[in-house]
């Protein structure tokens, strides 16, 4: 299947979390914190801890290690607060 | 499936070992069960599957109905008895999942536990991860965190989390923990030989750590991680038993990835949402699994924290008591009732082999964020708590905002409460909402619903 991450295309496998993707690209980080603008990645990677928040599809604060990807999904790193779609 | 006289179906929240087990030993006694659990495969923590294999290798007997992919979200009582189960199935965290309500007389909780993380300075950088996190993504996904990587913590778990590490190709540097749990078990013999299946695995783990020249190290910890956009170094040192630093014992490891873990925390909302009291934290369970609510069973680690195989004895005698409510007439599971005294024994001996000391508030400096979310620094923690003379949890989130993130206290909980001296750490548990949802969805009219009992 096909995605676009940050407006690249690329390649990838079903059962591909977006966090796994991420990371297997060697990315560790894809959004900063509202606040003091840190980036922040992968935490306790299973949902807990909305750390890896992403925009998918033009919707933010999805959980990237809880969110598998699909066929012409569109991803974004997240700046800060991004306000609802 | 529903034999004569027995209504359905059984609800069951949580697809890992304990889920499993109680619906399929419901669904052997002829009530149909519903299992729910968000993620796409069955098998929970312990037995994640790989997602990308495609196929999900566990089977549920039929009368079960498998919901993957799907979020209990809240729960509320019936008048005259059961409970109503909001669900939402679809991609995570999706504007468009499908809602659907289903009523219950007999409810199983089995939502499991997540890593305990404690902070210390530039635990909030990326490249710092909790060991479970390392285990889920090199068992699901089979991705490695890192290159050289650092396992700290405390409790058997993070021996698993160095092996998985191993296998998905990472160089593991060591493996440090806090404890002195040698000694801790041999005062313990009763514990250690109710745990013994676990100890052969343990065992294992350690021929493992030999054969890769793995370091283990006791009561050592990494008390600061270093770097400007991800974790380049860390520094370790030695711990009193108390877990204060041992002046001048500090070394600086290089790293690109550390994996923490202080034991578990229980996934608790939904229970908290059906007000099923706690005990010590873990939901308060009676010998058949039944909590202080009627028609709600709690099993697997959400009870306390002994493995998957104390959790899916849980499960099962879960299964059968909910079966039972609802009209089935089972003989007592004599086996599984066994597995689970001997279970519970070990889960109290492991509590008191690998308690959390009080020691790590010392590896705080007044920068550290103690709320990730809100990202609210120790310093400003204890400022606020003191200059407002806030004694409760609602009234330290307020004047400090730790725990009013996205995360709703989940991580910083325990830790904020550890810190601040405030008496009941569950109350961060205490969550309108179990799993999030959006705006959007909560608009959304309710789907037509059917009456628990039918
Ligand atoms: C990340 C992680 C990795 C682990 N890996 C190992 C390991 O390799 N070896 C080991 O010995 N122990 C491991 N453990 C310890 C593990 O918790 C237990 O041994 C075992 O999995 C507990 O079984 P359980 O059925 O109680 O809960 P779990 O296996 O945690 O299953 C709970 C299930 O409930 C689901 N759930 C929770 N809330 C909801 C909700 N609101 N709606 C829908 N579904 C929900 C979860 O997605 C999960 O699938 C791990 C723990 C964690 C946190
Ligand atoms: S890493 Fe914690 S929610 Fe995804």
């Amino acid at each position: 299947m096909i995605v676009r991450v940050d407006g690249e295309e690329l390649v990838t496998e079903s059962g591909r979390t977006v966090a796994g993707l991420l990371l297997a690209l060697g990315r560790v980080s894809w959004r900063t914190t509202r606040g003091g603008g840190r980036p922040r990645g992968v935490f306790c990677g299973i949902g807990v801890c909305h750390d890896c928040l992403v925009v998918v599809n033009g919707a933010a604060d999805v959980r990237a290690c809880q969110r598998l990807v699909r066929d012409g999904d569109d991803i974004r790193t997240q700046d800060g607060a991004e306000l609802p779609a | 499936m529903s034999g004569p006289g027995v209504a359905g179906p059984v609800v069951v929240i949580g697809g890992g070992p304990a889920g499993m087990a109680a619906a399929r030993a419901a669904a052997r006694l002829g009530v149909r069960v519903l299992l729910v659990d968000s993620g796409a495969m069955l098998g929970g923590q312990y037995h994640r599957q790989n997602s990308l294999a495609g196929r999900d290798l566990f089977a549920l007997p039929p009368g079960v109905e498998h919901l993957p992919h799907t979020v209990v979200w809240a729960l509320e009582p019936v008048p005259g008895g059961g409970h109503r189960v909001h669900l939402r199935t679809g991609p995570a965290d999706g504007p468009g999942r499908t809602g659907r309500e289903v009523g219950t007389r007999a409810l199983v909780l089995a939502t499991g536990a997540y890593d305990r993380a404690l902070p210390f300075p530039g635990w909030d950088l990326p490249g710092v991860y909790t060991a479970g996190a390392a285990q889920a993504l090199a068992k699901g996904q089979g991705v490695r965190v890192g290159e050289r990587v650092l396992v700290a913590g405390t409790g058997p778990f993070l021996l698993p989390v160095a092996a998985s590490l191993t296998a998905a190709g990472a160089g593991v540097a060591g493996v440090l923990e806090a404890a002195e749990p040698v000694t801790a078990w041999l005062r313990r013999p009763a514990g250690a030989v109710a745990g013994w299946r676990k100890f052969g695995e343990l065992a294992g783990y350690a021929a493992l750590l030999a054969r890769h020249r793995i370091p283990y190290r006791r009561r050592t910890a990494v008390v600061a991680a270093h770097g400007t956009d991800r974790v380049e170094a860390v520094t370790t040192a030695r711990l009193t038993p108390g877990w204060e630093t041992v002046p001048g014992s500090e070394r600086r490891v290089e790293a690109d990835a550390v994996c923490v873990g202080f034991g578990f925390v229980p996934q608790v909302e939904t229970a908290l949402a059906a007000g099923c009291a706690l005990d010590g934290g873990f939901v308060a369970v009676d010998a058949a699994q039944a909590t202080s609510v009627p028609g709600v069973f709690a099993a697997g680690e959400l009870t306390g924290v002994g493995g998957a195989g104390p959790a899916a004895a849980e499960g099962e005698v879960a299964g059968v008591a909910a079966a039972k409510l609802l009209g089935a007439r089972p003989a007592p599971p004599a086996a599984a009732l066994r597995r689970v005294r001997a279970g519970r024994g070990f889960a109290a001996a492991l509590a008191r082999a690998y308690p959390v000391r009080d020691g790590w508030r010392t590896w705080l400096a007044d920068d550290t964020l103690v709320c990730r979310c809100e990202e609210v620094p120790y310093g400003e923690l204890r400022r606020s708590v003191q200059e407002r003379e806030a004694l409760g949890v609602r009234a330290v989130k307020l004047v400090s905002r730790a725990g009013l993130g996205q995360c709703q206290g989940r991580v910083c909980g325990p830790n904020v409460a550890c810190l601040t001296g405030v008496p009941d750490a569950a109350a961060f548990a205490r969550r309108p909402i179990a799993s999030p949802v959006r705006l959007g969805e909560l608009a959304e009219p309710p789907p037509a619903e059917p009456e628990p009992g039918t």
